[in-house]
């Protein structure tokens, strides 16, 4: 009769993590003079799920140790406690260890003892440190630092231990209470012994599966609470007789019986009944888990993702569908007896059709629209952590966090943003003396700004610290090899050798950043996703660095050209401009490179027949055929081809799923028609036409 | 009574030995997969070509929305190339990744000829030409009706060159 409580487990962390995001932001929203009970209230009520929860799933270590934090909560929502600033630091790394411990449990990992035990005696350190102003006695009683087990207003204790006798009432399985499961948390207390006496089962034919006939005689030795075997037992209290006895006391009573002999007791209390022997059992206490270690590298995340949708976006959803179905049934009736008259009322039809299923187009990816502050959110923590390490005074201001993202997109844009946010931090905001001195105010700015510019989302890390030294950045990229010492740059081209492999500026190298990789990882990420990274900075003033990408990565627009016979797609975003060249305006690079002066820029022509071998090919004069000028990640280059036919909005699907990667092409989409064209990668091509 | 019991016995484990295939001709030769692994049978429309690939890569069609490459088998064994026609028939096959997804791609050849019986016990390995035929994608031999028949392995036939070197670039 056991429920498969797995399948809450996601839920319950999704429902987890959250809750601790709430206590996170709560915590650090604290003002210490002046405190809203109500703000403190919030982070107890989330304080109090999460316990709740992972009692119910039998995470012991989760619970026991949010137990520790909710009575420190208590008190401070009582009154009872002031809220201080190192109480508010330790409860913001106990979040962090209750994160880790969490994260454990969903990876199937085990928990990092140690780390866990020390926060929990930081968090009764605290408790204990004499700050409460009505010192109730259940709280002074709480063990000294280095005992992780609480011990709450423990009435008696026995030396040697205690004898449990425990006769279940035949309806206790049906309570869902399995005693199998309180036996070995039992013996997680101390060593036990069990022996089990089967009188009471009935002949086999009688027997009902569902009913329990057994008693158990439970021996746990060891210097152990009353109340917590009490504990165990609470649920089952009025479904059994129970007598709990001291050891020592019973050997005295009771002279009879011999020292229990270890042997074993069948797992499935269910179904002893089959088992015509008397066993007993030593329950070992469990095995303490080896001592700290660092973990193993992270197992992929497991499990389905999901996603938390507005129900307004859901209501939408169902309102054109409604729509469609409606188009449908007419369209349907003008099918039925179609006459020439009804042209008009067929055409109608169509355009609504085609109207709905934009629109629904449009609801459906919106769905996987999330708002940045999803990425955002984490800022705040990490700006008050570091600065605090770094001695600076840094205030964050977040714009636009209700600008809406891909969910990959936001997922696969943390990372990135975790670095910039940290070298603007480090490296840009200078101490606060140091700006004084620069007659800029003491504390410095971060600025996180989102916003729409056309089919792209931006993103904006900005700051008014000292802004990114140009000769600095050139002499120490001369130093590491990474460019000539006679080599010239424009602005753009020295600020983008941050962006190089094993370059760094800090003279020194401090735990938060400067060893050099990091910055060339954010650019491949952002890469990755089809965006770029573009940086602004003037010295002594302050730096931007601009992520521009794509809102989603499943639908964009694009143009298809032709090339002989067969059709591919363009990025509209890619394209700059389209036009017709003659051979006078072609210079040619050692007889055979073509390029083109564009305005003051000479431009390298791919010719796309000959990069994609294309057989079929009309134009091979410059004057038969149209140039497209794209620009992909900062690679411009015109695109030789015969025609640009529309414009179109593309599903991209994957070559890779069933195939593999193709240079030069970075997907494949469906046309209308239902043939495959194949979507261009802009800087793949001018890679593949410098082969 | 126990005589026809053992008959029925024997029958039986005849039926766990065997294993069915479906058979294809490219020119004069016959091949087999295994059935378990063909998802359909198409025929022949036209692809999208692929740029800088071997000729054997077809190109790519639209499977109900799937982006699925064909290859050419009798280019792929180097039989020479035979015009495609209407009745040139796409065997759609598929196989499981380490990765536990599922890959699909089509395969075009000559013409197919039937569902066979094979009883595992009587496919026989591959022979060894040394360098002189590449048997690398034969799995074994069987015979039937006293034809000789090539089982292919799918997984091999499908793991084009270059396909797993995700991480290239």
């Amino acid at each position: 009769m056991s429920i498969d409580m797995a399948q809450f487990h996601q839920v319950f962390f999704e429902e987890s993590f959250e809750g601790l995001d709430i206590m996170e932001t709560g915590l650090l929203n604290l003002d210490m003079g002046d405190v809203d009970a109500e703000d403190i209230n919030t982070i107890f009520r989330a304080a109090h799920s999460i316990k709740g929860g992972s009692g119910t799933f039998g995470f012991t270590a989760v619970s026991d140790f949010t137990h520790v934090m909710e009575t420190l909560l208590d008190e401070m929502r009582d009154g009872r406690r002031q809220v201080t600033q190192p109480a508010v630091d330790v409860l913001l790394g106990s979040v962090d260890c209750l994160r880790e411990m969490l994260t454990a449990i969903q990876d199937e990992q085990e928990i990092d003892v140690p780390s866990v035990t020390e926060y929990k005696k930081a968090l009764e350190i605290e408790l204990n440190g004499n700050q409460v102003n009505e010192a109730s006695p259940e709280n002074n009683s709480v063990a000294p630092p280095g005992e992780p087990v609480l011990e709450l207003g423990s009435e008696k204790e026995s030396e040697g231990g205690w004898r449990i006798a425990f006769s279940p009432h035949t309806n206790l399985l049906k309570t869902g209470n399995d005693p199998v499961r309180m036996f070995r948390e039992l013996a997680s207390l101390g060593e036990l012994a069990v022996t089990v006496d089967f009188q009471g089962v009935p002949d086999f034919y009688d027997l009902d599966p569902e009913e329990c006939h057994l008693s158990w005689n439970l021996d746990i030795a060891g210097d152990i609470p009353i109340s917590e075997i009490n504990d165990i037992f609470d649920w089952v209290e009025d479904d059994c007789d129970l007598a709990i006895q001291p050891l020592d006391e019973r050997s005295q009573n009771d002279n009879g019986i011999a020292p229990i002999e270890e042997s074993s007791v069948k797992e499935n209390a269910n179904q002893q009944s089959s088992e015509p022997k008397t066993k007993t059992e030593v329950v070992n206490k469990p095995v303490k888990p080896a001592a700290s270690k660092k973990q193993p590298a992270k197992p992929a995340a497991k499990g389905s993702s999901s996603i938390r949708v507005d129900t307004s976006k859901i209501d939408t959803l169902i309102n054109m569908v409604g729509e469609l179905v409606i188009t449908q049934s007419m369209l349907g009736l003008v099918g039925e007896n179609f006459e020439l008259n009804k042209l008009d009322q067929l055409k109608n039809g169509l355009s609504q059709l085609e109207r709905h299923t934009r629109e629904l187009q449009e609801s459906v990816m919106n769905i996987r629209m999330l708002p940045i502050s999803f990425v955002f959110s984490r800022f705040p923590r990490l700006v008050h952590d570091l600065s605090t390490k770094l001695d600076k005074k840094i205030e964050l201001v977040m714009v636009g966090e209700h600008t809406e993202v891909d969910k990959t997109v936001v997922e696969l844009l943390s990372d990135p943003l975790v670095h910039l946010v940290r070298n603007s931090l480090d490296h840009g905001i200078e101490m606060p003396a140091d700006r004084v001195a620069a007659g800029k105010p003491e504390t410095g700015t971060i600025t996180l700004e989102a916003y729409h510019r056309g089919g792209n989302i931006v993103i904006e890390v900005r700051d008014d610290g000292k802004g990114l030294n140009k000769d600095m950045l050139r002499a120490k990229a001369i130093e590491k090899g990474l460019i000539d010492e006679d080599s010239i740059l424009t602005d753009k081209q020295t600020y983008e050798l941050i962006f190089m492999a094993g370059f760094s500026t800090a003279e020194k190298l401090t735990d938060v950043s400067g060893r050099g990789v990091g910055m060339d990882v954010v650019r491949r990420n952002i890469q990755s996703l089809g965006g770029n990274i573009e940086i602004i900075s003037e010295l002594g003033k302050g730096s931007t660095i601009a992520i521009h990408l794509p809102l989603t990565l499943a639908i964009m627009d694009g143009q298809s050209i032709a090339v002989g016979d067969e059709r591919f797609i363009v990025p509209l975003g890619a394209i700059i401009e389209s036009i017709n060249v003659n051979e006078t305006m072609v210079n040619r690079v050692a007889g055979k490179g073509e390029t083109f002066r564009l305005r003051n820029e000479y431009l390298p022509i791919v010719r796309m027949h000959e990069i994609f071998d294309v057989k079929t090919v009309q134009a091979t004069k410059l004057t038969e055929g149209l140039v497209v000028v794209v620009d992909g990640q900062g690679m411009r280059c015109g695109l030789f081809i015969d025609d640009l036919l529309g414009q179109q909005q593309v599903v991209i699907k994957s070559l890779e799923a069933n195939y593999r990667k193709v240079e030069g092409v970075s997907g494949a989409t469906i046309l209308g028609d239902g043939s495959v064209a194949l979507i261009l990668d802009i800087p793949g091509l001018v890679r593949l036409s410098n082969q | 009574m126990a005589e026809q019991a053992e008959q029925v016995e024997t029958e039986e484990k005849k039926l766990e030995n065997l294993v069915q295939f479906l058979s294809f001709t490219l020119g004069d030769e016959e091949y087999g997969v295994d059935i378990l692994r063909v998802q359909e049978i198409r025929s022949w429309e036209p692809v999208s070509r692929i740029p800088n690939v071997p000729s054997y890569e077809k190109g790519v069609v639209n499977l109900r929305g799937a982006i699925v490459p064909i290859i050419d088998l009798r280019e792929r064994f180097g039989l020479g190339h035979l015009e495609y026609s209407p009745l040139t028939v796409v065997v759609v096959l598929q196989m499981q990744t380490a990765e536990g997804k599922t890959r699909v791609m089509g395969v075009v050849v000559d013409s197919v000829s039937d569902v066979v019986d094979v009883d595992k016990k009587t496919i026989q390995d591959a022979p060894n030409f040394g360098t002189k035929v590449s048997t690398e994608f034969i799995n074994g031999l069987a015979s039937v009706d006293g034809r000789m028949v090539m089982l292919l392995d799918v997984e091999k036939l499908l793991k084009l060159d270059g396909l797993d070197d995700d991480d290239e670039n």
